[in-house]
Order: C-alpha cells, then sequence, then structure tokens
C-alpha cells in the first residue's frame, strides 16, 4: 500500500525517523548483536578476556540436563497456562453471551484484572498459599491437606501456574466475547428452530466459527507464558523447589545475572530469540488468517 | 416483540443458572484482592496466627500511611512516583517517536525507507525479557544504572505503535495532503493541524495500553535500580520481603500491593472503551 500523495523532501523524513532508528539501534540490534557474539565465547574465571568456543556453549547447553528440563518445564507451564486461563474465559464468555441484559456489567467486574501486574499477581498468591500465614494453606491444613510449595515442586507449579491463568482470564474473556458476539444470531436461531440443543450448537456452530479468535489467543497466550510471566515465577518461588518452575526466561535471568555465566546465558538468549522468532510468525500468519476470515 | 425471540436465551433456572456461573468467576477473581484488601487492614500479629481474620480490620489509615511515608526500604510514595515517571516516560516516548516515524514512512519517499520498515518490524521479535544481559550492559555503559532515563529509554522501541499509527495515517483521506500541498503548507504543519487532531483517539487508547504496560514492568526495572529510593512499586514489593526467616511485614506489604494496582485498575475501569479499543487494535 503506498500514498498517491507525498510530500518532497529528503532530510526532513530521515530526520523524523531518526529518534526511532537511534533507539532502536542502541537498545535492540546492537544488545542482539551483543548476544549472538558472546554466545560464541567463555570468558577466562578471572573475566578478564574472552575464549572463543564456537558453538561450544549451544552443545554444553543442550546437553546439560537441567536446560533439556527447563524446556520440557516451560512447555509443560505454557500449555497448562494457556489451558486454564482460556477455558476459564471460554467459560465466562459463553455465560455473559447468553445474557440480555447485563454482560456490560459482568464484562466491567471481569476485565479489570488485566490491569494488575504478573508480578503484584504473584505476591497475592504467594500470601494466600503461604506455607506459615496463608489462609488457604491453613484451610487445606484443617481438611488434612499439607501444603508446601517451598518443598513440594508439584505444588510449586500448581501455584504459578493458577497465579498466571488468573490475571490471564480478562484478557482472553474479553476477546473470545468480542468472537462470540460477532457470529450472527440468526445462525443461530436457525439451529435452534431445527431442534439442535445448546451443545450441540455450541460444538457444531459456535465453536468453529470462534476458531479464529481461539487460534489467536493460543499463539498469543503461549508467548504470554514465555515470556511475561517472570514476575509470577520471581515472586512466588524464584525458580525452585530444585528448578521445578525454572522456566527458560527465568533460566536466562539465573545464569546472567545471579550465576554470571555470561556465554551461556548468551547462547540461552540466542536460543530464545529462535523460538519468539517463530512464535511471532505464527502468530502472523493466524492474524493475516484472521483478516481474511 | 423482539424481547420475545427468546427460544435461544434460556429463561427460568438456566437463566439463575447463567448468573451463578458468571457471579462464581467474579469472586474467583476478586478472592485475592479482598484478602490483599484485609491483609492492609489489620495489625501483622492478627495474620501470624491464621487463619487471617476475613473481614476488614481498623488499621487500615496506620498501614497504609506507614507504607508510603517510610516503607520497608524506601517509602512507597517515592516508589510510586517512580512507577508513575516511568509508565508515563514510556507511553508518552513510545507515542511520540513512533507518530513522527509513521509520518516519514507514510507521507515521504525518502531512501532506505523500506529497510527503515523491515528493521522495525524485527523489533516485534526481541522483547527485554530476551536480551537481558547485553541490555543491561549498554544502559550499564551509558551511566543509566538508576536513572530515569535507564528506566525509560530502552524500552521505548516499539514496533506496534508504529504499525498501529502507520495503518491509520494510511486511512486518512489524499485530499487532506492534497490540499495542504496546494496551499503551500509546509509538511510539518499539515502534521501538527490535520494529522495529530485526526489520531486524538488513536494516541489516547494506545496511552492507555502503553501507560499499563509501563506501570508493570518487572524484570527491566529490577535490573537498572539497586538503589531503593529508585525502585518502581511493582518491582519494590518483592524487595519489602525479608531475605532470612523472619515473618515478613504483611500488613505493610499488602497495603503496598493494593497502591500498585490502584492506577492502572483505574485507568483501564475510567477508560473502558478506550482500554478496549487499543488493546484490539495493538494486538491485530
Amino acid at each position: 500500500m503506498e500514498k498517491r500523495v507525498t510530500f518532497k523532501g529528503v532530510w526532513l523524513p530521515l530526520l523524523l525517523v531518526l529518534p526511532q532508528l537511534v533507539i532502536t539501534a542502541v537498545f535492540f540490534f546492537y544488545p542482539a548483536g551483543q548476544a549472538v557474539w558472546q554466545s560464541l565465547f567463555i570468558p577466562d574465571p578471572f573475566g578478564l578476556s574472552m575464549q572463543w568456543v564456537g558453538l561450544g556453549n549451544f552443545e554444553y547447553l543442550l546437553s546439560d540436563p537441567y536446560y533439556r528440563a527447563s524446556f520440557v518445564t516451560t512447555a509443560v507451564f505454557s500449555v497448562l497456562v494457556t489451558v486454564v486461563s482460556m477455558g476459564v474465559a471460554l467459560v465466562l464468555a459463553v455465560l455473559a453471551d447468553r445474557l440480555i441484559k447485563g454482560s456490560g456489567a459482568y464484562r466491567t467486574l471481569l476485565i479489570w484484572p488485566y490491569a494488575v501486574a504478573p508480578a503484584v499477581a504473584g505476591v497475592l498468591w504467594m500470601f494466600m498459599f503461604n506455607t506459615r500465614v496463608g489462609v488457604v494453606t491453613w484451610y487445606l491444613g484443617q481438611l488434612g491437606y499439607d501444603w508446601n510449595h517451598v518443598l513440594n515442586g508439584t505444588e510449586a507449579m500448581g501455584l504459578v501456574v493458577v497465579a498466571s491463568a488468573w490475571g490471564r482470564i480478562s484478557y482472553n474473556f474479553l476477546f473470545f466475547l468480542a468472537g462470540l458476539q460477532a457470529i450472527p444470531r440468526s445462525v443461530i436461531e436457525a439451529a435452534a428452530i431445527d431442534g439442535a440443543r445448546f451443545w450441540t450448537r455450541f460444538r457444531t456452530i459456535v465453536w468453529p466459527l470462534l476458531s479464529p479468535t481461539t487460534f489467536f489467543l493460543l499463539v498469543v497466550n503461549i508467548i504470554y507464558a514465555f515470556f511475561e510471566t517472570f514476575g509470577v515465577i520471581h515472586t512466588i518461588t524464584a525458580g525452585g523447589p530444585q528448578q521445578s518452575t525454572t522456566i527458560l526466561v527465568y533460566k536466562v535471568y539465573a545464569d546472567g545475572f545471579v550465576g554470571q555465566d555470561l556465554g551461556s546465558s548468551a547462547a540461552q538468549s540466542v536460543i530464545l530469540l529462535v523460538v519468539v522468532s517463530i512464535l511471532t510468525i505464527v502468530q502472523f500468519k493466524f492474524v493475516e488468517r484472521r483478516v481474511h476470515y | 416483540m423482539a424481547q420475545q425471540n427468546g427460544m435461544v436465551e434460556k429463561r427460568g433456572a438456566g437463566h439463575w443458572l447463567t448468573h451463578a456461573g458468571l457471579i462464581l468467576g467474579v469472586l474467583f477473581i476478586f478472592f485475592p484482592i479482598w484478602l490483599a484488601f484485609v491483609a492492609s487492614t489489620v495489625t501483622q500479629p492478627e495474620i501470624a496466627r491464621p487463619p487471617m481474620p476475613l473481614l476488614p480490620g481498623g488499621h487500615l489509615w496506620q498501614n497504609y500511611s506507614k507504607a508510603l511515608t517510610s516503607g520497608i526500604n524506601a517509602p512507597v510514595a517515592l516508589m510510586l512516583f517512580n512507577s508513575a515517571v516511568m509508565a508515563i516516560g514510556i507511553a508518552v516516548g513510545k507515542i511520540a517517536i513512533s507518530l513522527l516515524s509513521a509520518f516519514a514512512i507514510v507521507y515521504f519517499r525518502f531512501p532506505g525507507r523500506h529497510l527503515f520498515f523491515w528493521l522495525i518490524f524485527l523489533t516485534l521479535m526481541l522483547p527485554v525479557e530476551v536480551r537481558i544481559v547485553p541490555t543491561y550492559e549498554v544502559a550499564a555503559n551509558f551511566g543509566m544504572l538508576n536513572s530515569y532515563g535507564g528506566l525509560i529509554l530502552p524500552l521505548v522501541a516499539s514496533a506496534t505503535a508504529t504499525f498501529l499509527f502507520r495503518q491509520f495515517f494510511m486511512t486518512v483521506p489524499d485530499e487532506l495532503a492534497e490540499a495542504a500541498r496546494v496551499d503551500g503548507a509546509q509538511p510539518m504543519r499539515f502534521f501538527v493541524d490535520i494529522l495529530l487532531p485526526m489520531s486524538r483517539t488513536n494516541i489516547a487508547a494506545l496511552f492507555v495500553i502503553l501507560f499499563i504496560y509501563g506501570w508493570n514492568q518487572y524484570l527491566w526495572p529490577l535490573l537498572i535500580t539497586t538503589d531503593p529510593s529508585m525502585n518502581t512499586i511493582v518491582m519494590g514489593i518483592k524487595q519489602m520481603f525479608p531475605s532470612g526467616d523472619d515473618l515478613a511485614d504483611w500488613p505493610v506489604i499488602m497495603a503496598t500491593s493494593i497502591l500498585a494496582m490502584i492506577p492502572p485498575v483505574l485507568v483501564v475501569i475510567g477508560m473502558q472503551k478506550l482500554f478496549i479499543r487499543g488493546l484490539v487494535e495493538s494486538e491485530k
């Protein structure tokens, strides 16, 4: 797409793009280049010089059981966060869509957790399940269940999944509700006249027509779970116990800043870069589909 | 009557079940926040002996004023101020540079235009989380640690905002630019007098989204601010927990959590229409 009418001049437009160009170069391309470059070296123990190791950092990483475990952890975590937050949001959106009046009020009540930072959500859930003072922990204790996510990896994973999914329900709800409301009433009513019950209508009409929204949300939620849940993990479990909640992004931070292993952290950044590129391309393909739908 | 075509909308028991389901959802969303609020109105001993009360106590004022004026490492009022500077700085910065570059891309033919466009496109793929170590080094080399510049600038480059404005400018009728050119108006005149006023709603919608994005940043402020007086509120909460086995000062920490939520939540509820519009458009 091109504009038919344009202004003359070469210096003015260059001046106009300059601020964005400078910031992008300094804070995006240079650091990304650095990450690729550093991933090919290891620093000596005193940090005085760098030794070229080629793809050594990558080979080491891929044979490192902790790193491979982190891949699995990330996959489990993202799938669970996506399924839980999308599932709850879909149910709520279908319910709100059934109302003739009042769906606006529920929307207002349901969307605002979008504004709660993942790190704050982490603190809230950590408080409820705190091993010493948590309310939920105490009531679970009364029921005879001994909750301790500080020692139990499965419980830790459950907690970070719920805390991450909780804040994300609003976003998914909003998109699902918009998708549902875009389905023509006449189609659904025609099916109802033919005697299709709610569940049949949902399975054969609503769900297929909703699929572009579902695909879009699937990709966006996986990206969210991969990159934006750092705050939840850092506040609740700090990756533990025994690395059971160390997702890839957390490991880049833990190895790079806490462990000071720059070569490995840089190599992990490069791998993440590839992952996020693939996800972005997939996202664009789906968005493209959605536009043409 | 239109109301009578209720063959799809359930009546009776089904109708109430729908409401019951939605109310259950609302309760699930509210419960953690309610507990945080209750915890911010009681005393430390009441929390230390579980179960804590489920209804607010009478210490709201003490806890909040203690948090705001002294906090634990730094007064929370200061952290709120830092967060506001960061969030507004990121939102204004992103919008400003994106408006300028989108204007250049759409309304001029200049060498390197396509290259520039693709360079911006690539930044979509590089969230801060992925390149933290080298970006941190760049900021450190510029002496930007513990500064507002360091909090804001690395997060200002944005492909999304540039694309959004580009898309919008494409829909602006050519006749307007034509008329401006015939009248002998300078490009910047056209930009300021015609294009900016027309973009008002888009700018506002984007501002809402970017303000929340900036306010809720966690990892970057965690790296860049080591001085507690430069902490933002969202990352500062975690710093309020004691490192050892001591009991955390829960009432003050929960008061801080509530304070950290209030500004972005007010923005979302107060500007719901703009928020939804911004959300839907920035994801396209």
